[in-house]
């Protein structure tokens, strides 16, 4: 029998003391103040999850915002140590970032790969790029569809979940599942791309050049949303690198840094593209309209990257050569950053010899980049808080783990 | 600059911080490409002197943390990893600091890079180092009364949390 | 006896069944204007909306209402209990309240009062009292705060409103609502929004005034309704529901019911201040007290759709734009407008 009042949540001790203040009414009256802790979350809409924000205000003016994360826990790193083995861990990384699968499982495969010195074939290495950057888009669609609702403008995020089906789409020809892949394997890929998809995939992508213009109409240099996203929750160029911001969060900020470019990874050093950075177009660099701004660019990068790829993909086998039972040497360590969609993916492995993990860290973008938002917040409006924890696009999976 | 380089050049520096290093993998490399491999160990009490001067030393300009994991070595041993990387100079290095299970006490470096704060609250939370220093040290992932730390290796899950049953 | 009995409940009767009958069209009203925004923004949205209730949807919104009425009526522990049970009503009153002063045709009108526009701008504030009373009851911050914001919002946009009022009134020379419709009545031209029917010069001088008050009003006329973009009080993504989170079934549906019903209010004082409201556009074509009606509602309807179309296309602007907006860019303007409406009557 569970005694129902000892599932209330225990009292956190947050060190902030209510500050008491005192202001004079017209008629001379003095009356007292003090400021309001609210919790915005984790029920609250507009927190893309289940993230809890200690909000402290005066009036609508946030005074400090302290951010409680945990509640979407699983385990992830305890459960890689108890897999028997390393191919089981994929599904557990799609789930990581439910919204960028892909880039996840794409990452843990990579630093394993490495870890064993496997040498992938070129089709499996194209087909990869392909799949994360469609990944890509579709993961900045949510990304712009839910900035919108946040926005208080609700028509974008259907459009861009129509937009979005149209990838998931891709996926299940492809792979058979919608969100949570499992397609990317170590030494290759599940299975080999369906015949008729590179016919969809270009039709995908003559369809979408003109629907990220009809976006950028629709909202980005809407009056209003520029109006509210300018020079809100600015995010300076130092402050971002001393946080290890990474993404479009850090572009935004106007730092050229891209893992795709700077840490090459697979082939996107044969591929012409650019890292797109904000530059303060109607306001400050970094603020949540340049964020807002990489993103929606982003994308027709990505349609770039694929398109090249798709036009270079060549024959071939789709699995390499590996043994049978992952077993990398022992006390072998790595650590592999990949550009996913949200920034920085980046897996910490040790191994000690047996065909399980001794160690597995996750270094997930949403993580560190929600960790810079009480910086950005205070002395902001309600709505600005709403609109800058929007920006930063943290999916909860990934910062719970 | 490969880690060599940056060894020696710490070594110098900071002498017995340094414990020891391996810097065999891979050729020793910690230039721009292949995976980091290579590390240098440094005294759990200097690391945060370390970090700044890896940070603001112009050869250096370690500004960009990438990752900082916490570690149970499973010989009573527990150990935090630095990764770091250079935005200007493109170069990285590994900086690993140990302690004992009986005495889990490391400086921070949440002072030197803003995004140690969370992933150092993190390694308190799952595996119960003590970052001394560190500006708010709280659980982070779980439950503030939670009891252990579940990612040491001798972790035994509690029996119930509020009246609730927690193993499956 | 008899006598007596029967011409009573004939007199009690007749202004009950007088005075239900708004109450009767807001129903009526709210159903349909409930169904036509589903169904606009879904067709904004690329979609279809429902289509399964009856031809594509229709019974949804009676469904809907039915659902609303069944729910459990919850009342949080802490709260105001007795602000909280009833703000609702009080919102829903001042609302209904306004229908008794909109001319619905040359024969009806709830009660045809000499200071008809000045009744409608102070019903219309008497709803933020409702919600005032409905965010602070509920003890919830968000509610609070939504209260709050919604108070202030009506403060700005009461003043825009009352100065377009007056400006129509400076034309017209009446505060009575009939009036100020049969001043325009014989058509389209006689609009007050195209200069009223006075001479062909001054008639074109008024207009570019009468146009700027009109766009103003309208604006000023979606942010006391509470739509977006001036959705503070209930801004979803920032303060959850804002005022009625905490309120469910029947007294969730009469905030609900308040805000549709305010929704054709406001547009109705837009088309009988601006738009000849229940005179037909074509002069003595389709013209009549039973035409008047239609015309009433067809043309206030208009406006339901444009605000429906607005609110699913715009983003929310900021609280402080909000305020901007009101006291330094409609107030000035206003106050230009009647300063060169008055100058032209003069002259």
């Amino acid at each position: 029998m569970i005694d129902l009042t000892m599932l209330q949540p225990p009292t956190l001790p947050t060190d902030y003391t209510v500050k008491l203040g005192h202001t004079k009414t017209s008629t001379g009256k003095t009356i007292r103040t003090e400021e309001m802790i609210v919790n915005m979350g984790p029920q609250h809409p507009s927190t893309h999850g289940v993230l809890r924000l200690e909000i402290v205000i005066d009036g609508e003016i946030i005074v400090d915002c302290i951010p409680h994360i945990g509640y979407l826990h699983r385990c992830f790193e305890k459960h890689c140590e108890q897999m028997t083995n390393y191919q089981q861990i994929i599904p557990y990384a799609d789930r990581m970032d439910y919204c960028s699968a892909m880039t996840n499982e794409w990452a843990f495969v990579l630093a394993v790969e490495r870890l064993l010195k496997i040498e992938v074939p070129e089709r499996v290495e194209y087909i990869r790029v392909i799949m994360a950057e469609l990944q890509r888009i579709a993961s900045h669609l949510i990304a712009v569809g839910t900035y919108g609702i946040d926005s208080g403008a609700f028509t974008p995020f259907l459009y861009t979940f129509i937009d979005r089906e149209k990838i998931l789409d891709l996926f299940e020809m492809t792979c058979g599942a919608r969100l949570l892949y499992n397609y990317i394997w170590i030494g290759g890929l599940s299975h080999d791309l369906p015949p008729n998809f590179i016919g969809q995939a270009k039709d995908f992508i003559t369809y979408f050049h003109p629907r990220i213009t009809m976006l950028n109409d629709l909202l980005t240099y809407n009056e209003i949303f520029v109006k509210r996203t300018a020079n809100v929750g600015v995010l300076p160029k130092d402050v971002a690198i001393n946080f290890a911001v990474s993404g479009p969060q850090l572009r935004g900020s106007g730092v050229n840094w891209d893992l795709r470019r700077d840490d090459p990874y697979s082939i996107y050093h044969k591929l012409e593209w650019q890292p797109q950075i904000g530059k303060g177009e109607v306001g400050t660099v970094g603020d949540c309209w340049d964020r807002h701004i990489v993103r929606m660019r982003e994308m027709e990068q990505s349609l770039n990257i694929i398109e090249q790829a798709l036009a270079a993909l060549p024959e071939g086998n789709v699995k390499a050569a590996i043994p049978k039972r992952i077993r990398p040497e022992k006390d072998a360590e790595i650590y592999v950053r990949t550009e996913a969609s949200r920034g920085e993916l980046g897996y910490y492995i040790i191994s000690d010899g047996t065909t399980s993990p001794f160690r597995v860290k996750a270094r997930g973008p949403a993580f560190v980049n929600l960790s810079v938002l009480p910086e950005i917040v205070r002395g902001g409006l309600i709505a600005d808080l709403v609109l800058t924890a929007g920006s930063i696009d943290i999916v909860l999976g990934e910062v719970d783990r | 600059m490969t880690a060599q380089e940056i060894f020696d050049i710490l070594k110098i520096r900071f002498g017995d911080a340094l414990i020891e290093e391996k810097l065999s993998a891979a050729g020793g490399s910690a230039s721009v490409g292949y995976a980091m491999q290579v590390w240098i160990n440094i005294a759990p009490d200097k690391a945060k002197e370390i970090s700044f001067f890896l940070r603001d030393d112009s050869a250096m300009q370690f500004d960009y943390l990438s990752c900082l994991s916490g570690v149970d070595y499973n010989n009573g041993t527990l150990g935090i990893v630095y990764h770091l990387s250079s935005m200007v100079h493109k170069h990285k290095i590994v900086l690993k600091t140990f302690c004992t299970k009986e005495n889990p006490h490391v400086q921070s470096v949440s002072d030197v890079w803003g995004t140690a704060n969370w992933h150092e609250r993190e390694v308190f939370d799952l595996f119960g180092i003590v970052i001394d220093g560190h500006p708010d040290l709280r659980r982070i992932l779980l439950p503030d009364d939670w009891e252990g730390n579940p990612l040491r290796k001798d972790y035994k899950v509690q029996e119930f949390y509020h009246g609730m049953k927690v193993p499956y | 006896m008899e006598f007596i009995q029967t011409l009573l409940a004939n007199q009690v009767l007749v202004s009950i069944l007088l005075s239900a009958l708004p109450l009767v069209f807001i129903v009526l009203m709210v159903l349909v204007v409930l169904y036509t925004e589903m169904k606009v923004a879904a067709h904004i949205q690329d979609r279809v909306a429902y289509m399964r209730t009856g031809w594509h949807g229709v019974l949804q919104p009676i469904a809907d209402m039915l659902k609303l009425l069944q729910k459990e009526d919850i009342i949080p522990t802490k709260s105001d209990k007795l602000l909280f049970r009833t703000a609702p009503f009080i919102a829903f009153t001042g609302t209904y309240v306004a229908y008794a002063v909109l001319p619905f045709s040359s024969i009806y009108i709830g009660s045809n009062i000499n200071l008809g526009a000045f009744f409608l701008v102070a019903a219309g504030s008497f709803v933020v009292i409702g919600i005032l009373m409905a965010g602070w009851a509920s003890n919830n911050k968000w509610s609070l705060i939504g209260g709050i914001r919604s108070a202030s919002q009506m403060i700005s946009y009461e003043i825009p409103t009352a100065l377009a009022v007056i400006i129509v009134v400076m034309i017209t020379g009446s505060l009575n609502l009939q009036d100020v419709t049969k001043f325009q009545d014989g058509g389209m031209g006689n609009w007050i929004v195209f200069g009223g029917p006075l001479p062909w010069m001054q008639k074109l001088m008024l207009m570019p005034f009468t146009l700027v008050t009109f766009f103003i009003l309208f604006v000023a006329s979606i942010a006391e309704v509470n739509r977006t973009p001036f959705d503070f009080p209930e801004a979803e993504s920032e303060l959850v529901q804002g005022f009625n989170t905490e309120y469910s079934g029947m007294r969730f549906a009469m905030f609900y019911l308040s805000e549709y019903a305010n929704l054709f209010t406001v547009s109705a004082v837009v088309v009988s201040l601006f738009l000849g409201g229940w005179s037909s556009p074509f002069g003595t074509f389709m013209s009549g007290p039973l035409w008047g009606i239609f015309w009433f509602v067809v043309k206030a309807y208009m406006f339901m759709l444009i605000q429906i179309w607005i609110r699913w296309t715009l983003p929310r602007l900021r609280v402080d734009q909000l305020m901007f907006v009101s006291w330094k860019v409609l107030t000035p303007w206003l106050f230009v407008c009647i300063l060169g409406v008055g100058l032209i009557l003069v002259l």
